[in-house]
């Protein structure tokens, strides 16, 4: 119950106004198509230098949890989901702002997100410090594997096809090759004198996630949103509570689900939401409902979405494994703070940790409250052509990459691993694997170096790596994440072919 | 997306992939090489798995870059790329950002060119966001970015 102590921490003037700023900006990102959760915060990143790592953690973690619960707002009102998280809201929240409820689904939406979050951030309290400890009994080969596996699992589970993903993933541990080794001090890929110190992680997220969206945007041409803004009339959020009290089952299952996937490394919201309205819907009474603008479908993709959050957190704060882009990310805040997740975290830097966690609860709760305020202002933001959009993003990846030291070599090295993920994209890579390699490439080097002098010095490489229960644990894992997704691409790639000759 | 798009995206990774484990294989101090090399070999194999699959024809995954797309997107990664690489530094953050927005604008606009009205209120946006990103960047966060005229 150490995080109790801490409580305090959040309500501190300076740390209770970013809380509140992050909170209310990523409900109007969120709501924002084509600016994600995990873009929302690389952009926030070079914002966090002059703050403390607390402060600055709290400012990401707010954006975080409220970016993902504001794309409902579009979702609803302009049947645009702000984030691959809320397509599952549209299905349900659209048609009931059609049906003249838009105010009661955006109610219900953010009560069910509090909820959701509420919970998923609780089972982060109580699981976190579990595993840290756990994480002590790790030796360099298990930390080779866990970081390999975080790459493996996102690479195998975020892409379209395996190979790809896993390729991806070995692009992202290249480019955190590039530079000076640190052992031998020799130059490594050292391409143009921008890269001597190695690519900066913060000029990289940036760009791997800002610069292929501002190239979209630029992709659909001279065109309006195309979206209009459904009015929305008032509704007692009384009632709404009232009536999210009577569907206890979309809320559970929309939890549970989500709480359970969050803890899976490279899920993800989208999937949390779709399978929480698909679970739900199966175990409803009123199946035929669902589509046609029941409560149960907003209930439950919003619980589950939130839900999420906290639990993806798990495995970066305890054994410095993003379970998500977006956890990926918020490393990223983390290690420019010189501050390493795991037991370290918790031991040496319980402050920075329990108030960055309490503050996630507070903004549960802030969200709940400013969201529905937010809300109408969030929607029309949402209908800023894209041509603004595309500029300002631009300019703040610019401004962002170069704050960092500023040094025109990242704004160079942002840019160019911005354009190259976009046509990357375009041909069936993902961004989520090259970022978890990238970031995670120095751990694993770095255990693989000094693991392979403890066993040069002891068992031999091949013993010290293969063998021991845990690593064998840990490599059962990576080959059944890769053996899952390539049999799941391949029964997908048959039921394909099967409905193409059907057709 | 037509085959030839996927053989030349796989065929770039791939010609990237082999650069990586040659220099890993013939670089020295080796030791220094010795994780590169481990990622260069799953790298080529993969890239080359996925090359080969894109020359057999069996790339499913990636829907590849339109005609329509590529001429879309090409006036604004032409600007991207003036004010990235040439603007920033040569004119100031501030003036090339003033200058590269505006043009940004005016390509991607759906706000029809004819009307006066159109262009006024594309030069307030940039002055508005400018003036926003000069308090943020250069007065709350002081960073100090090159500026080279005007500001």
């Amino acid at each position: 119950m150490e995080f109790i102590f801490y409580f305090g921490d959040v309500f501190s003037p300076l740390s209770f106004l970013l809380l509140l700023g992050g909170t209310i900006g990523g409900l109007i990102l969120g709501a924002t198509p084509g600016l994600s959760p995990t873009m929302a915060v690389a952009l926030l990143i070079p914002f966090t230098f002059h703050l403390e790592a607390v402060q600055g953690l709290i400012l990401l973690g707010a954006a975080y949890t409220s970016t993902v619960a504001g794309g409902a707002v579009s979702a609803i009102l302009l049947k645009i989901p702000g984030a691959p998280a809320n397509i599952a809201t549209t299905l349900d929240g659209h048609k009931m702002a059609k049906q003249g409820q838009g105010a009661k689904a955006l109610q219900l939406s953010f009560l069910a997100s509090a909820a959701g979050g509420i919970f998923g951030v609780l089972l982060l309290i109580f699981l976190t410090p579990l595993l840290a400890e756990w994480a002590l009994a790790f030796g360099p080969s298990h930390l080779f594997w866990l970081a390999i596996l975080g790459v493996t699992v996102i690479g195998s589970l975020d892409s379209a096809s395996v190979v790809k993903g896993l390729l991806s993933g070995c692009i992202g541990l290249w480019l955190a090759t590039i530079g000076f080794d640190d052992i031998m001090g020799a130059q490594r890929f050292i391409f143009h004198p921008s890269l001597g110190g190695g690519i900066n992680i913060i000029a990289a997220l940036i760009g791997l996630f800002a610069i292929p969206q501002v190239l979209t945007m630029f992709a659909k041409g001279r065109r309006t949103s195309g979206a209009e803004v459904i009015e929305v009339q008032k509704h007692s959020v009384l009632d709404a509570t009232r009536e999210l009290l009577r569907r206890p089952r979309a809320l559970g299952i929309g939890t549970i689900t989500g709480s359970i996937i969050g803890l899976i490394p490279g899920v993800g919201g989208q999937i949390a939401g779709l399978v929480a309205y698909d679970q739900t819907k199966k175990f409803s009474s009123e199946k035929e409902k669902f589509g046609q603008g029941h409560s149960e479908g907003v209930i439950a993709a919003e619980a589950a979405n939130n839900a999420m959050v906290g639990p993806s957190l798990v495995p970066l704060l305890t054994l410095s494994i993003p379970g998500s882009p977006t956890a990926a990310v918020l490393l990223g805040g983390l290690l420019i703070h010189g501050i390493f997740p795991g037991s370290d975290l918790f031991d040496n830097h319980p402050d920075v940790a329990w108030t960055f966690i309490n503050s996630m609860l507070v903004g549960q709760v802030l969200m709940c409250l400013f969201g529905l305020y937010v809300a109408g202002l969030a929607a029309r933001v949402a209908q800023v052509p894209q041509s603004v959009m595309a500029a300002i993003v631009l300019a703040l990846s610019v401004f962002g990459a170069y704050s960092v030291q500023s040094s025109m070599g990242d704004v160079y090295v942002m840019a160019c691993l911005g354009i190259g993920m976009y046509f990357l994209e375009r041909f069936g890579f993902s961004a989520a694997p090259l970022v978890l390699g990238l970031i995670l490439g120095p751990i694993a080097e770095a255990n693989f170096i000094q693991g392979g002098m403890i066993a040069d010095a002891t068992v031999g490489k091949s013993a010290y790596f293969l063998t021991g229960g845990l690593n064998i644990f840990l490599i059962a894992v990576v080959v059944a994440s890769i053996a899952y997704s390539a049999w799941m691409e391949l029964r997908s790639r048959r039921y394909t072919t099967k409905e193409e000759a059907q057709a | 997306m037509n085959r030839s798009q996927h053989i030349l995206g796989s065929g770039l990774v791939f010609a990237v992939g082999i650069s990586v484990a040659w220099i890993s294989y013939t670089q020295q101090p080796s030791e220094a090489f010795l994780f590169p090399r481990l990622i260069a070999s799953v790298f080529a194999v993969l890239a080359g798995w996925t090359f080969g699959k894109a020359v057999m024809g069996f790339s499913k995954v990636g829907s590849g870059v339109s005609r329509t797309m590529f001429l879309n997107m090409v006036p604004g990664l032409a600007v991207m790329l003036a004010y990235v690489f040439w603007a920033a530094k040569a004119l100031g953050f501030y003036t090339a950002t003033a200058i590269g927005f505006f043009i940004l604008l005016s390509l991607y606009d759906p706000a029809p060119h004819s009307e006066g009205k159109s262009w006024v209120r594309r030069a307030l946006i940039t002055a508005v966001f400018v003036a926003v990103m000069y308090g943020l960047f250069a007065k709350l966060l002081s960073v100090y970015t090159p500026r080279e005229i005007l500001f």
